[in-house]
């Protein structure tokens, strides 16, 4: 019991600096991939074949090849061609791209299983397409968005553990060096999947208390 | 004679190969209420649509106080307005849908209030105000803060008639109003438009109601295979139809 609790003392500090790196990662680049979603939502059903093609180009480059191959290019073979990003821009660049692409399908899918009288309600009143969208369409997705949405951000925090790849320590890495150094395999690894247990399970907690709220107006 | 408001020329409209308009003309004056009857998929409702230019006419015009709404001839090519224009238009023309179309996320209240405050720029109080005075008009002052799925068919409805009426439209246009509704709700939205029509109320009705047709329309259209058939005050479609197709439908819906 005495090692048991020397080992933890030791690995907890260990994991929760590596934690810290996780969640920094994951909450910008959830940011950033929501924002790149979003806009590539709207351009795909804005039915402007200018708009159209590149997000569709985008979505497919995106969710068509390995997340892993998108970091080691953006971080190995962009400064190849002159693009040198650091490592941790390098990591949110890629993660950012990578779940706008995935998150732009869900927001498409939600937009458009808003009937289509509200849109034209909407119009008859005299309300623009960007104000109906905004105003009207959009508030409606939130309930629909919100169990895809926690599933994609469960998969970014746990996606994250690839960084390490392009020279990132975030949790995994923090966790396997500790294992390799120690050869404390089962402790650290438990400690570790808690971890990200606990980061997981409080975005599920949070979805279902925002969406009984939702759910007040019946 | 009143001056027109909507005039309609030569209007079609084709669903890839299906022509459902095949030359509409008509023309439609201030303070007179035109009522549309006719069998399923013979235009009706797509000619209504055409008006504010939800479906966009494939040949023809429609001109909305002299303007061409949506699109204009050009070179002998249709090319669409900027949206501004045509959003403009639309916020004079007021529509009420077959299934209400309410947005589902706003209280009644807001439902009524989002155009006015949104596109007209109404002061927020202002609005509120005007909301509670539709409310009153559409007999629903005690439902204001009700969300529409807490309401009947029939509340719904009258919320959406007082949401389009908020951006004090030259004209109201009625795409089957009562066709989504139980039976013992339909009087009260025939009720409410046809104080409407008391009021003034510039109105084109698409409708199976053959009553209302009679004791409020002052003209009534017969449309049948993407044309209008027959048309005159309703004391005589109802009493002598001249055209047989009219005859034959009345002798259906009329029993």
């Amino acid at each position: 019991m005495d090692r048991f609790v020397e080992h933890t003392i030791n690995i907890l500090p260990v994991l929760l600096e590596g934690l810290g790196v996780t969640l920094k990662l994951t909450v910008i680049s959830a940011f950033f991939g929501t924002l790149l979603g979003l806009l590539a939502a709207l351009a795909r059903i804005s039915r402007k074949p200018f708009l159209t093609g590149p997000a569709s180009v985008y979505v497919n480059l995106f969710r068509g090849t390995p997340l892993l191959l998108q970091l080691l290019f953006i971080y190995n073979a962009l400064p190849q061609v002159g693009i040198k990003i650091p490592a941790f821009e390098s990591a949110v660049l890629g993660y950012s791209l990578n779940s706008g692409a995935y998150i732009a399908e869900i927001i498409r899918a939600a937009i458009q299983s808003i009937d289509r009288g509200q849109m034209e309600a909407a119009r008859s009143l005299g309300m623009s397409y960007g104000l109906a969208m905004r105003r009207v369409i959009l508030p409606q997705t939130y309930r629909r968005l919100l169990p895809p949405m926690v599933n994609e951000m469960s998969a970014l925090t746990k996606d994250t553990s690839l960084a390490s790849v392009i020279s990132i320590l975030e949790l995994m890495k923090y966790s396997s060096q500790f294992v390799s150094r120690t050869n404390l395999a089962w402790q650290t690894y438990v400690w570790t999947a808690a971890f990200y247990l606990v980061v997981t399970m409080s975005l599920s907690a949070l979805a279902s208390r925002l969406e009984k709220k939702l759910e007040a107006r019946g | 004679m009143a001056e027109p408001i909507i005039v309609i020329e030569g209007l079609k409209k084709s669903f890839g190969k299906l022509e459902v308009l095949k030359g509409i003309d008509l023309t439609i004056r201030k303070g007179e209420v035109v009522v549309v009857i006719g069998p399923s998929g013979s235009g009706k409702s797509t000619l209504l649509r055409c008006i504010n230019f939800l479906e966009q006419p494939t040949a023809g015009r429609v001109l909305f106080h002299g303007e061409e709404v949506g699109q204009r001839l050009v070179g002998g090519r249709l090319v669409p307005l900027p949206e501004k224009v045509l959003d403009q238009q639309r916020a004079r023309m007021g529509m009420v849908f077959q299934r209400f179309n309410l947005f589902p996320h706003m209280t009644a209240l807001e439902n009524v209030i989002e155009a006015p405050v949104q596109v007209r720029r109404m002061p927020r109080a202002e609005a509120e105000e005007l909301g509670l005075r539709l409310h009153r008009r559409v007999g629903l002052a005690d439902k204001a803060s009700q969300y529409p799925n807490f309401l009947s068919g029939g509340q719904q409805q009258r919320v959406a008639i007082a949401r389009a009426l908020a951006m004090e439209p030259d004209v109201m246009l009625f795409d089957e109003p009562t066709s989504a509704l139980d039976p013992e709700l339909v009087g009260e939205v025939l009720q409410v438009m046809q104080d409407l029509a008391n009021d003034g109320m510039t109105m084109v009705v698409v409708t199976h109601e053959m009553g209302f047709a009679r004791e409020v329309g002052d003209r009534v259209l017969f449309m049948d295979g993407g044309l209008i058939v027959e048309e005159g005050p309703p004391e005589q479609i109802f009493s002598e139809p001249r055209h047989p197709r009219t005859r034959e439908f009345l002798s259906k819906v009329l029993h």
